[in-house]
């Protein structure tokens, strides 16, 4: 069914949901605030903030779309041994382990050339390796989690799962972009 | 299909949206990087980052979602220039819900900053960069959005895969641009 196509009518559908993401998000500008000091002083790190919960609400969001359009199809079923939930769950942390990092050197190199890197280029690196490799794993159990609620509930899992899969992935992102400049910095 | 061919699949067609969206995330890491004056002058508004690009993402993913919807429906026409009346509705929706969001998103950080006892930029400081940032990147990405679906579904393109890497490439850019744009309008505005 499809909302008519006025703007109170698409507004009343998308505000709350909206409303809600936004507090999530705010929790996560708070833990992006405990740090402040580290990233300001460190433009590496303040380079990697958006292009990491950019990616871990990405891999999160195509993750579940996939899944979603296997559901649809009827070829999902939610068993360990399922060979579309294993094989998209593998392809997930093969993309995070392929992409973050050229993120760590491309935002190295960035703030190097523009403002001037404070950390080392491994130390940047090695922070986005590990986010990444955490990241993809939490990115495959939310997405796991949201589709099955999903479909437990009866709810269409591609109006439901994509946003909240990608803005949980998003706080994710800072959670453990934290955990790693504190361990790793 | 095997674990190994599904996964391989997964991979082929993930890969280059991604690659995308991480050149517009590092885009917007740079101008972020170079905003570090800007920060130290509105405590706060680091807070505000995280949310004020999730609703840029949010609410013109939907947009996108709904025109391709819309035009796979045929309740849309791919055409700008005597557009249908749907059209610019569903764009005022979404510039009007992306502006309640950001101005909520500020009210609600200086309400937790205060009550933690932090460092915070006083309310109306906040509430106009966040206005000002969602109408300026709200309007561009509206444009974009409704540009990059049309001309996909006219080459014949399913215009539902390109909405999500598009949005979330070209909000974190114009989003980050945007908000720096708007602190420092504002910031010269109170001065």
């Amino acid at each position: 069914m499809q909302t008519e196509w006025s703007v109170r009518a698409i507004s009343r559908s998308m505000v709350p949901i909206l409303l809600a993401l936004t507090l999530v998000e705010i929790g996560s500008g708070l833990v992006l605030g405990r740090f402040e000091g580290a990233l300001l002083r460190s433009p590496s790190l303040l380079v990697l903030v958006p292009v990491t919960i950019g990616t871990a609400g990405n891999l999160g969001s195509v993750l579940a779309a996939r899944l979603s359009t296997a559901f649809h199809l009827g070829t999902l079923a939610f068993a360990p041994t399922d060979d579309q939930l294993a094989g998209n769950a593998l392809a997930t942390v093969a993309l995070s382990l392929t992409v973050f990092p050229a993120i760590g050197v491309g935002a190295w190199l960035l703030a190097e050339v523009t403002v001037g890197a404070r950390l080392g280029l491994g130390t940047v690196v090695a922070v986005a390796l590990a986010s990444g490799a955490a990241l993809a794993v939490l990115a495959v159990v939310v997405t796991l989690v949201a589709t099955y609620a999903a479909y437990r509930f009866e709810l269409d899992p591609d109006d439901v799962v994509i946003p909240v899969v990608t803005n949980v992935c998003d706080v994710l992102g800072v959670l453990v972009l934290f955990a790693s400049v504190a361990l790793l910095v | 299909m095997s674990v190994r061919e599904v996964a391989v699949g997964a991979y082929r067609e993930g890969l280059p949206a991604l690659s995308a969206s991480v050149l517009g995330g590092l885009l917007a890491g740079v101008v972020l990087g170079g905003m570090r004056g800007e920060f130290r002058a509105v405590p706060g508004l680091l807070v505000l980052v995280p949310a004020l690009l999730a609703t840029r993402g949010n609410v013109y993913g939907s947009l996108g979602a709904r025109i391709a919807t819309g035009l796979h429906q045929g309740l849309l026409e791919p055409r700008i220039r005597g557009a249908d009346d749907r059209l610019y509705r569903a764009v005022a929706a979404a510039i009007s819900n992306g502006l309640l969001a950001s101005a909520f998103a500020a009210t609600v950080a200086f309400l937790v900053l205060v009550g933690l006892g932090e460092p915070v930029a006083s309310l109306p400081v906040l509430v106009a960069i966040a206005l000002l940032a969602g109408l300026l990147s709200g309007s561009v990405l509206a444009v974009c959005v409704v540009a990059v679906v049309f001309a996909g579904y006219r080459r014949g393109y399913n215009p539902d895969p390109l909405v999500g890497p598009i949005v979330t490439t070209a909000g974190d850019v114009f989003g980050v641009a945007f908000l720096l744009l708007a602190v420092r309008l504002v910031l010269l505005g109170g001065s």
